[in-house]
């Protein structure tokens, strides 16, 4: 499978999702007005991953700001990964926020108590 | 009789402005004023806690008149149609307060206003449980979130959200959001 790789702009996260690994990555903003269309290419990546995934799966979300569309499109690479993990493979999310960001640290506890997958909360120190 | 809607904005969100807008409201106008309103905020040594809230609940209200503005109503003004809206940031003492301006379809404020009623009377706790629901339920729409702008703006900000309707004619209402963002929560 070929790597998804996407490069990041004002509105838009970096993307590096690496079936060779099983290391991925959404670094960055994630404020386009149309989520849908910018998420579309990773769940359609996540649902052909799935067939045949790593034995573990590492997944490293650094958002700086996320507007509520990506929010949902979020949950939805969540929940692709949720299906991962309940077919016994190894899945760990690594929540990233930054240093007394309590509004990113609460939106990763809202996807930990959705989706049943280990999260890792961990604080960026400067 | 239709009310001056500009003078009638103009009062309602009146204070120390930042930045004041009336137009189109299209992607790259919502990029230009992140970008400015971002700039003021890192130059005015804001916290970084109060500076990713107002930033936080700029893109929600931005993005709110993107996808949800009504028409324009006949005989407005010239040369206006499409999304149209006003946006107005105010320096306050503790914090910024945004607000914004757009019409809606009269008929559609009953339920837009049963929305925010919900909100302002739910706690932090029930806030988030909502968030939670709807972020988990409804499906998003090529509009956007699904609901969930609103509920985000309240919870980041701990406040309860300010709001006006105005008819303007027998079709159409004006629609005045007025958020004040602290960083008490």
């Amino acid at each position: 499978m070929e790597p998804i790789l996407i490069e990041g702009t004002p509105k838009t996260p970096t993307i590096k999702f690496d079936s060779s690994t099983g290391v991925f990555e959404i670094k960055g903003r994630s404020i386009p007005e149309n989520s849908v269309e910018f998420y579309r290419p990773l769940i359609d990546w996540l649902d052909l991953y799935k067939e045949t995934p790593n034995n573990k799966t590492v997944v490293n979300i650094k958002l700086e700001y996320f507007n509520t569309s990506s929010s949902k499109c979020i949950l939805d690479v969540f929940k692709k990964l949720e299906t991962i993990h309940k077919a016994k493979n190894e899945v760990e999310v690594n929540w990233y926020y930054e240093e007394d960001d309590e509004d990113m640290l609460e939106a990763g506890e809202d996807y930990e108590s959705i989706i049943r997958v280990p999260f890792k909360m961990i604080e960026i120190v400067e | 009789m239709s009310f001056n809607v500009e003078s009638y904005f103009s009062d309602l969100s009146g204070g120390n402005p930042i930045l004041y807008y009336k137009g189109s409201i299209d992607s790259d106008l919502i990029n230009r004023v992140l970008d400015t309103v971002e700039e003021k905020l890192i130059s005015s040594n804001e916290s970084p806690r109060l500076r990713k809230r107002v930033y936080n609940v700029l893109v929600e209200s931005l993005q709110n008149l993107y996808h949800h503005v009504g028409e324009v109503p006949v005989g407005f003004e010239e040369n206006t149609s499409g999304k149209f809206g006003f946006l107005a940031i105010n320096k306050v003492a503790d914090g910024y307060r945004i607000c914004t301006g757009n019409f809606i379809r009269a008929d559609e404020t009953e339920e837009l206003e049963n929305r925010i009623t919900r909100i302002n009377n739910s706690t932090h706790d029930e806030i988030t449980e909502l968030y939670k629901f709807i972020l988990n339920h409804q499906r998003i729409s090529i509009k956007g979130g699904g609901g969930l702008g609103l509920v985000d703006i309240a919870r980041k900000t701990g406040n309860k959200l300010g709001y006006v309707f105005r008819s303007y004619d027998a079709d159409t209402s004006f629609f005045c959001l007025d958020i004040l963002v602290n960083g008490t929560r």
